[in-house]
Formats: C-alpha cells, sequence, structure tokens
C-alpha cells in the first residue's frame, strides 16, 4: 500500500487532521472521514458542482482534489454557513426564493455562490449564470437559483438594521 | 471512482521537482491543476506510480511584461488569465478564450501550462498559442531551451515536451495594438471540449490584410494551422467572398474523429462556420 500521509487543514475554521492513502479524494474524507456530509457526491467526474467546496478561496470540485494537495488549506463546507443559529443570507435566500427542489445540488450552489459574491458583491443576471455555470441543477430550477443569488448580493449589501 | 495507488511528492522548487522527475522516470507524472490527469487515472488510463504536484512552486505562478513579452508562468490558472488586467490590456485573445474553457470550478484548478502540455486535441489553449506566435520554456535538469508553439503540437497527446522536462513558463509576444483577435468555439454546453473552434490573430491596413493567423481546435488529431486559408487572405481586401474562401480552405485540412458531438462532416463544417466567425469579428476589432 502507498505510504499514508498525515493531512492537517482548517474545515470551517475548526482544525483537523485526517491520514489518507495519496489516492483519497477530498470528498471522501469529507464525507467519510470528517463527517460533512453536505458536500455530495453526484458526478464523481468534475462535471456537477453538487461536491463543491470553498478551498483557499477558490469554488473546487472535491471529487477531483486529492486530500494530500490539501496541506494547511483553509475550507468552508455548506456545514460553516449558518452562524448561532441564524442562516446565511444565502440560505435565506434560496429558502425565500426557492431556489431549491430536491435539494442535492444547494449545498455546492451556495458553497459556489459564497465565492461568486465575495469577488463580485453585486453581479448581473447573466455574470451570475455564467459564474455559477459548474453548479447543475436536475429539477431545473435556474430561474431561482439566480433569484436566491440575488437576494443574498442584496441582503449582504446593504447597511445592517 | 478512485485512482490506483501512486506516491505522492510535492516539492517547493523546480530543481527539486525535476530532481524527482529524473528519479522517477517513467513512473512519474507531473500533477498540474489535475482536471485532466486525475480523470484519466480514475479511468485507469492513466496510472502513474509517482505523482509530482507542482502546485507548491511558487516561481511557477504569475503574469508579466517583459521585453515585449508577456510571460506566464505554467501553473498560472485560467481564472487568473481572465482576471488579469494586464492580459485584459495587452492580450485580451487569451482572456476571452480561457473565458470559454470548461466551467467556473475547473478554471480555478485548470492551468494554462496543463492544457498546453497535455496534447489533448480538445485544449483551447494550443489554438490560441499558435496565432499568437507564443513559445514555451521547457525545463530539464540538464538546462533549459525555449521551443516556439509552431511545431510544438505533433500528434494526439504527442508534444515536443521531452521526459524529464517540465513546462515552466509560456513566452507571447505582445500583439500589436491594433490586431484584431477572436477565439469562436462551438460546444454542446458548458464544460463540455469544442466541436469544432478557431482561433484568429488578424492585422488590417486599411481594407487589406497585412498579417493573418488562423488555427483549428479538436478537428485533427492535433491543433491545426489554417496556413492555405491564411494565405488566400493576406494582402488583399477581406470580403463575403474571400472569408468563405478561407473558410472552405480551413475545411480541406480538417480531419475529426466522429463521436457523440457529431460525425465528420458536421464537425468540418462547424470548424468552416467557426473560421468565418472568428475572421468576421477580428475584422470588427482590428484598427484600420
Amino acid at each position: 500500500m502507498a505510504k499514508k500521509h498525515a493531512v492537517s487543514f482548517k474545515l470551517n475554521g475548526k482544525a483537523v487532521d485526517v491520514v489518507v492513502e495519496p489516492r483519497e479524494l477530498l470528498i471522501h474524507s469529507l464525507r467519510e472521514k470528517l463527517q460533512h456530509t453536505g458536500p455530495h457526491i453526484g458526478c464523481e467526474t468534475s462535471h456537477c458542482g453538487a461536491c463543491t467546496v470553498d478551498l483557499n478561496g477558490m469554488s473546487v470540485k472535491s471529487c477531483t482534489v486529492l486530500t494530500v494537495q490539501c496541506q494547511g488549506a483553509e475550507m468552508l463546507t455548506i456545514e460553516g454557513f449558518e452562524q448561532s443559529g441564524a442562516l446565511h443570507a444565502l440560505q435565506e435566500g434560496f429558502t425565500q426564493e426557492h431556489g431549491l427542489q430536491c435539494g442535492y445540488c444547494t449545498p455546492g450552489m451556495i458553497t459556489r455562490a459564497y465565492r461568486l459574491l465575495k469577488e463580485n458583491p453585486s453581479p448581473s443576471e447573466e455574470e451570475i449564470r455564467y459564474w455559477m455555470a459548474g453548479n447543475l441543477c436536475r429539477c431545473t430550477g435556474y430561474q431561482n437559483i439566480v433569484k436566491a443569488v440575488q437576494y443574498a448580493a442584496k441582503k449582504m449589501s446593504s447597511p445592517r438594521t | 471512482m478512485i485512482p490506483r495507488e501512486f506516491e505522492y511528492h510535492a516539492p517547493t522548487t523546480i530543481p527539486d521537482a525535476l530532481g524527482l522527475l529524473k528519479q522517477f522516470g517513467d513512473e512519474a507524472k507531473l500533477l498540474a491543476g489535475g482536471h485532466s490527469l486525475l480523470p484519466m487515472m480514475k479511468l485507469r488510463f492513466a496510472q502513474p506510480g509517482h505523482l509530482i504536484d507542482l502546485g507548491g512552486i511558487r516561481e511557477l505562478k504569475g503574469i508579466r511584461e517583459e521585453g515585449g513579452a508577456l510571460r506566464i508562468g505554467a501553473m498560472t490558472t485560467e481564472n487568473e488569465l481572465i482576471w488579469s488586467k494586464l492580459l485584459q490590456d495587452k492580450c485580451p485573445l487569451l482572456v476571452e478564450g480561457a473565458r470559454l474553457i470548461s466551467d467556473p470550478e475547473v478554471r480555478y484548478k485548470g492551468t494554462i501550462g496543463g492544457d498546453i502540455s497535455h496534447g489533448d486535441p480538445g485544449n483551447d489553449h494550443p489554438a490560441l498559442m499558435l496565432v499568437l506566435g507564443a513559445s514555451f520554456v521547457l525545463k530539464a535538469s540538464t538546462g533549459e531551451r525555449v521551443v516556439p508553439a509552431e511545431g510544438f503540437f505533433v500528434g494526439s497527446f504527442a508534444t515536443l515536451l521531452q521526459p524529464g522536462e517540465i513546462m515552466t513558463e509560456i513566452r507571447i509576444p505582445v500583439p500589436a495594438p491594433g490586431t484584431g483577435y477572436c477565439y469562436s468555439k462551438l460546444k454542446r454546453k458548458v464544460g463540455d471540449f469544442a466541436t469544432a473552434a478557431a482561433a484568429v490573430t488578424l492585422r488590417m491596413k486599411g481594407e487589406t490584410v497585412q498579417e493573418v493567423a488562423i488555427a483549428l481546435t479538436n478537428v485533427g488529431a492535433s491543433v491545426l494551422r489554417a496556413r492555405a486559408a491564411e494565405d488566400s487572405l493576406r494582402g488583399k481586401a477581406m470580403n463575403d467572398a474571400s472569408i468563405a474562401e478561407a473558410a472552405r480552405l480551413a475545411m480541406r485540412i480538417c480531419d475529426p474523429a466522429a463521436d457523440q458531438r457529431g460525425d465528420a462532416e458536421y464537425k468540418t463544417a462547424m470548424a468552416g462556420e467557426m473560421t468565418q466567425r472568428a475572421l468576421r469579428t477580428a475584422r470588427s476589432r482590428a484598427t484600420r
């Protein structure tokens, strides 16, 4: 068996360690070793985006990243969005705008939208569609997903009341 | 889908990476963004015993201008190309091309050097590199060489990159101000490879074509330079008839493989259509 590696990174603000074979995919470490089952396995071929996580400021498909590549990384998954019982603006947006039907793609959608809004706090509809295009929704709910991202963009840019 | 077992190495300098490459020889593969190699490893199309990850080598990243050329570190990602103010200003063709590659998540990981080194005829950078007159810096433990993009792509998944070499930098002469350009790509969906695509750079003098370069993606064993089409345009006025003739000549060199994207006849026709569209757009962008 190939030599195992101890890999340490920050997951939703907490330091975690895993011991993995080099061939272990990040999505499997997250789901099976770290019990973070929010990121979903959709296609396992980097097409669908259901496994999207935020890794060092990038949206990545965790089915196509090796866990050994994550030494020292900062990672955010859907589990890290809710703070002290309050939903993140994106989670609220997906609820309010009915941005999901079956919900399978939603963790990936929200995690991707998070990075998009960090990079572009007030994207146009066209920009949302272009920069969210790596995430597939098989319930074909794109219209409301766009609205959900717009909802969050608006809420996040307005001064707190 | 999990790859076969392998050993993982994460060098932080180019000499260390070259040392590992020498040590493990045929058993080793270089890992760039991983969005071509890892899928191939999952399917057992590639089964390296050692994976050398270039992701931790800082000097392989970055975009700068030096001596009239743009110098792009091989590990610079597609999104970094898209967001580069320098490229938006000096080489918008590269930005336009990168925007059409795969999807946003893949573009955070996928690199220009990986795309070029892989030798996949479906990759988009080879055509862009040909029409931009780029060259590539290839480093080995014995030294480095700089090879032009022209002639680099020798066949399907075959390039001039030799075992023991690492592509470290892409050099692109800064296009002359007023150069027209376009990358026109037909794909079935976001994330797919091109059914056919055409890259064009164009310099006009009044209504006359002064210089033109045309390259085609995914309609042959490797990227194709449409020389006869270029020759038919050079030194003449560009109009509907000459654009149609150039497309016809471009189609003559196409030899696409039939697959789920279409049969050979359809893909060839689309290569002609992409050539026409790219020429028209390039003309509209060129300073007369």
